[in-house]
């Protein structure tokens, strides 16, 4: 387990599928059983159409980058090295925030677009959070 | 809203600003609201409607010795006071008050009675933003622009262009924190704070405030202060989680908020003589330019560092010198309404010859709301 004296995220009833889910390797997103569209983040029902009708399902895990920072400023909880904080595209379609990991924190390394896997660092007994790294080439 | 029905008759800022560390929060929104009311002519018990955000318009309210019968306390960041022009503007000519006073204050550097800022754990963005590290501005707001650089090929130099021009007006600016020359060099060498983004491409962090009051364009001839009549509001929001926006490359709600703004003042671009955009870091004006319709998609960039904006060009952008080197205590709205009406009136540090249309454009939370002000100074 990493050195976490970070925030942490508190679980609702509407998010407690997700959390779940991270914690047991999965990367849960829900989709809307009338409309089909896929969202983020977790909400019991369809903000495109407003149906309740909605399901969760385990998602690819399958990712590009987007958009990133490199944080420079050293922070208590975070440490002083240089860290991406990052949003990436699922291929599902929603999109969230996240840090790139197992690659140097440079601009050479992170290419936007970069094809990206979701891995799972587990921050405390309830918390895992999803980070995403280079894909492995098929 | 009916245009020119409405018109600011007070507008002052804070005694002191930059670094104010024997004043409280509470008592900056007072310095600016008696200063406001001095200008106007006005006493407490003249006001009968108060706005401000952040802090509660009970506080203030009571502090001042203010009994209204409307209250604002619409708090979507640091817009939040144009959608109180444009809610008081509303409210004016519903009848439900004559005379709003609406404050702004801030101990951004000092914290001397300062709100605590912190994010629930169990919100949205407690839950799927800050446990990767965005607990503050300049790694939150920042992480759309890298993909509008890629999009349109837009470099750091371009970036750093933006502060060199707001230097440029802040030189002429005794009020400003920062007036020294600077060059675009300087800025991609200043610290770096969140690649790319660079300490001379953030905003500062200072005390202080301003209060705006408005009344009934009617009863405006009769203030000592020439009116600065509002032309046209509008506002939007989009979302509290900036990985949620829609497009990383244009703000919905600027889009929305400009747009309605527009409408109804029934204005061209070419009319407008006269632009502030909130901005918090380098690439905001960038997004407002473009978002506002001043500019084609992807040329915002290219327009700043053309010229264009910088003394001297055809749309004088941030004259006060911005949040990047002006001031900005946390919730900058207000310097930029603050500007506008200075400009209107014609007594601005770094006036615009002859303008006579002049808009307020801003931002709330990281991308999150959006609130746009459109002035004239010519009587209906």
């Amino acid at each position: 387990m990493a050195d976490y004296n970070r925030p942490l995220p508190t679980a609702t009833p509407e998010t407690r599928h997700f959390w779940e889910g991270t914690q047991n390797g999965e990367l849960r997103l829900q989709r809307c059983t009338a409309c089909k569209e896929s969202y983020f983040p977790p909400r019991p029902f369809c903000p495109v159409c407003g149906s309740r009708a909605v399901e969760v399902y385990k998602a690819s895990g399958k990712a590009t980058l987007y958009s990133y920072v490199i944080n420079h400023r050293p922070r208590p909880d975070f440490g002083t090295e240089p860290h991406s904080i990052a949003v990436v595209t699922l291929a599902e379609g929603p999109r969230m925030m996240t840090n790139i990991v197992d690659c140097p924190q440079t601009p050479e390394a992170l290419a936007l677009d970069m094809p990206l896997e979701v891995t799972f660092e587990k921050a405390s007994d309830e918390i895992s959070l999803p980070k995403f790294r280079p894909a492995k080439k098929a | 809203m009916k245009q020119k029905t409405i018109a600011v008759v007070g507008a002052a800022e804070t005694t002191e600003m930059g670094k104010i560390p024997d004043t409280s929060q509470l008592m900056l929104h007072a310095d600016a609201a008696l200063n406001a009311m001095k200008d106007a002519g006005l006493t407490a018990k003249d006001i009968d409607g108060i706005a401000t955000a952040g802090d509660s318009p009970v506080e203030v309210a009571h502090y001042l010795g203010i009994t209204p019968t409307w209250v604002d306390g619409t708090s979507v960041g640091g817009c939040s006071f144009m959608l109180h022009v444009r809610h008081a503007a509303a409210a004016i000519n519903e009848g439900l008050c004559n005379t709003v006073l609406i404050t702004h204050a801030e101990s951004g550097r000092s914290r001397v009675g300062a709100r605590r800022f912190s994010r629930d754990p169990a919100s949205q963005s407690g839950q799927f933003e800050v446990p990767f590290g965005i607990t503050s501005p300049p790694t939150m707001f920042t992480i759309p622009a890298l993909r509008y650089m890629k999009q349109y090929g837009v470099t750091e130099e371009d970036l750093a262009h933006v502060a060199v021009v707001q230097r440029e007006w802040a030189a002429q600016n005794p009020r400003a924190s920062f007036r020294d020359p600077i060059t675009v060099d300087d800025v991609l060498n200043s610290k770096m704070i969140a690649w790319p983004f660079r300490m001379l491409m953030c905003c500062l962090v200072t005390d202080g405030g301003g209060a705006l009051i408005l009344t009934s364009a009617e009863r405006a001839k009769d203030f000592p202060q020439k009116p600065v009549y509002i032309l046209g509001t509008g506002e939007s929001c989009e979302t509290p989680m900036i990985s949620q926006m829609e497009d990383f490359t244009s703000s919905k709600a600027f889009r929305v908020s400009g747009k309605k703004a527009f409408g109804e003042a029934g204005i061209k671009h070419a009319d407008v003589d006269h632009l502030m955009i909130y901005d918090a870091f380098a690439h905001l004006p960038v997004y407002g330019l473009e978002d506002l319709g001043f500019c084609d998609k992807g040329e915002g960039a290219a327009f700043i560092r053309d010229g264009h904006t910088r003394p001297g060009g055809r749309l004088p952008l941030n004259t006060n010198g911005g949040g990047l080197s002006y001031m900005h205590s946390g919730m900058y709205g207000m310097y930029a309404l603050q500007e506008s009406v200075r400009q209107m009136r014609g007594i601005a540090p770094a006036q615009v010859p002859n303008a006579k249309i002049s808009i307020a454009h801003g931002v709330g939370g990281m991308f999150a709301a959006s609130g746009t002000i459109v002035f004239s100074n010519e009587a209906p």
